[in-house]
């Protein structure tokens, strides 16, 4: 065999296609396998021992009292905080982006730019900076409202952007009849705008809420682990997410698996529970266009 | 303003419009400082991860830092075993993960019949909104004592398992991204290439995924950026002991996760290294970009 014939083909051209084709197929599978499965794993060991006492319940290391409803209680003062801070900046941002600054200008590309930046910084070095900045250099302590400064900041880019989105699709027409009815801008803004928006920027608010209950490492290192119910926003509290990354450090006890896997699953609920209202949401922007 | 001198009638009409004037410019004004509130957040965060860890490097020497094999605070600052850690991870999930990712948006964009792209593509949505902490939790219970038994070992918190958590947690980013890009693909060039003789396969090879590259490298840098910093899940799967790893079948520690395990407690210089240890970290987050820019750039002209 000479060194230059070019070593034919194993297969056919016919058969290449049949082996995409089954690896296609099999890639699919393969996802929607470990989808099932982490899923199915969960709910299938945890849902039975969800129970109202486990949501409602208080919580003690050691002994019987295993319920999470300060988790419960901390995981929302964090959304409900971190929205409040986050979503006006965000929306304010992306209406200064859309409506008043020129498009395509210096400071609108430094604005992206930062944004952009924003979004790319590691969730841990957020935490970092929170515990420096929010904890120790403002004073604010271990606390509700450090964690959701810090979380304010991680999720402003998800605001400003798909906020943007939503108003740039709000059609030119709307604005040349508010403006040509006598509207100031403000009020068209206001009245025409926003309202039309409305699906997308709560689409935004609700990807935002899943990052905050999502979060875990940018929290401990600035909310911390208490285990109280919050009493104010600079009360220490433990967030869902790390109440089960603290639970699997210590299974031991069957009673501990379980409390693992019952808050695990109230998680994944909560997942589903946005999904849904993001799809909802979503039909009925589709519907209104 | 003219016409105010020109029909002093219409003064009375003039006076509100100016409130309402003073109304805009104070929205205006508004609007411009919530969206210098952004500018400010990077400014005030990068200036201050530079400023806490610069001490570090000041202190241990940049090569030290980098290249030093040992991790003993408050003596030894050395965090090669840990940015090898973070490398070899990331890299195994992209080998395991993209692969698969990209079939699957190609399956979803092109082979599924449509029933079926409607029940898998929000099934992988669901995926991406499974907060971290479960998928550490699942390779935990799952993932860990499979690498035990199946290799033998005494412990399975090893790269391996971090590698497949990181593998699955990267899938709905890269898959979302590519299949959106190859939907936004004009349809003659599919339809050249079927016109033209090939087979739907080898349209989609030649002719499709080509086409949507950029959209598809951008999927993959998302999912490398969301590999390399990944905190919780890699804590609680890879065993975290901050030597250097032999193999993938040994545990390690990310970069990510010394920061996690150390900085509640960290003082000093010591608070100060795993500032060193974010801007490490965000240097692999620009030359991530960087390079992405760079690819899509070099693919325009």
């Amino acid at each position: 065999m000479s060194k230059f014939t070019p070593t034919p083909s194993l297969l056919s051209r016919e058969n290449q296609d049949k082996l995409l084709h089954a690896c296609i197929w099999g890639a699919a599978a393969i996802t929607i396998f470990f989808l099932l499965w982490v899923v199915w794993h969960i709910l299938s060991n945890g849902l039975s021992y969800v129970s109202w006492e486990f949501i409602t319940g208080s919580y003690t290391r050691i002994g019987e009292a295993s319920g999470i409803w300060a988790m419960i209680v901390s995981t929302v003062y964090m959304v409900l905080l971190s929205l409040a801070i986050a979503a006006p900046i965000g929306i304010m941002t992306a209406i200064y982006l859309t409506e008043y600054a020129a498009p395509g200008s210096k400071f609108v590309q430094v604005i992206r730019f930062c944004t952009e930046s924003l979004a790319g910084i590691p969730s841990i070095v957020y935490g970092l900076f929170g515990m420096t900045f929010f904890v120790t250099t403002l004073g604010l302590g271990f606390s509700i409202l450090s964690g959701s400064l810090t979380l304010a900041m991680l999720i402003l880019p998800v605001i400003i952007r798909t906020t943007e989105e939503a108003l740039m699709s709000v059609p030119m027409s709307y604005r040349e009849g508010g403006y040509a009815l006598g509207s100031s801008k403000i009020y068209t803004i206001w009245r025409l705008i926003l309202p039309s928006a409305l699906p997308g920027i709560v689409t935004s608010v609700i990807l935002s809420t899943g990052r905050v209950i999502g979060e875990s490492a940018p929290v401990f290192l600035t909310a911390g682990m208490v285990t109280q119910i919050p009493e104010s926003v600079l009360d220490s509290g433990r967030t869902l997410t790390v109440h089960l990354y603290k639970l699997t450090q210590e299974l031991f006890t069957q009673h501990e698996w379980d409390q693992a896997y019952a808050t695990a699953t109230v998680l994944i609920v909560l997942v589903l529970v946005l999904n849904l209202a993001t799809k909802i949401i979503a039909n009925k922007l589709n519907k209104a266009l | 303003m003219n016409t105010a001198t020109k029909a002093p009638t219409q003064g009375l009409q003039l006076a509100p419009k100016k409130a309402i004037d003073i109304t805009e410019k104070f929205f205006h004004i508004l609007f411009f400082c919530s969206a210098m509130v952004g500018v400010l957040s990077v400014s005030t965060i990068g200036w201050f991860v530079f400023n806490e860890g610069l001490p570090a490097f000041k202190e241990a020497g940049v090569t030290e830092f980098l290249f030093g094999k040992e991790w003993l605070p408050p003596a030894l600052y050395g965090i090669f075993p840990m940015i090898i850690a973070s490398l070899i991870s990331t890299a195994g999930a992209v080998i395991i993960g993209v692969p698969i990712a990209i079939f699957t948006a190609v399956f979803l964009a092109e082979l599924a019949p449509k029933w079926l792209a409607d029940i898998v593509r929000p099934a992988v949505e669901l995926l991406a909104g499974i907060p971290s902490v479960v998928y550490g939790f699942f390779g935990l219970v799952i993932i860990v004592p499979a690498i035990e038994s199946i290799f033998n070992i005494p412990a399975g918190n090893t790269i391996l398992a971090g590698i497949i958590v990181l593998a699955i947690m990267i899938l709905p980013t890269v898959i979302t991204i590519s299949e959106t890009s190859l939907r936004a693909l004009p349809s003659v060039y599919k339809e050249g290439a079927l016109a033209l003789g090939a087979s739907h396969i080898y349209s989609i090879f030649k002719v499709l995924i080509p086409a949507a590259k950029s959209g598809i490298f951008t999927g993959v840098a998302l999912g490398i950026a969301r590999a390399v910093g990944e905190t919780m899940a890699i804590i609680m799967v890879m065993g975290n002991a901050p030597a250097m790893p032999g193999s993938i079948l040994e545990p390690a520690r990310t970069l990510t996760a010394n920061i996690a395990m150390e900085m509640s407690y960290a003082t000093g210089i010591h608070s100060s290294a795993l500032y060193a240890t974010g801007i490490v970290l965000l240097g692999f987050i620009v030359l991530l970009n960087g390079s992405l820019l760079y690819l899509n750039r070099k693919r325009a002209y």
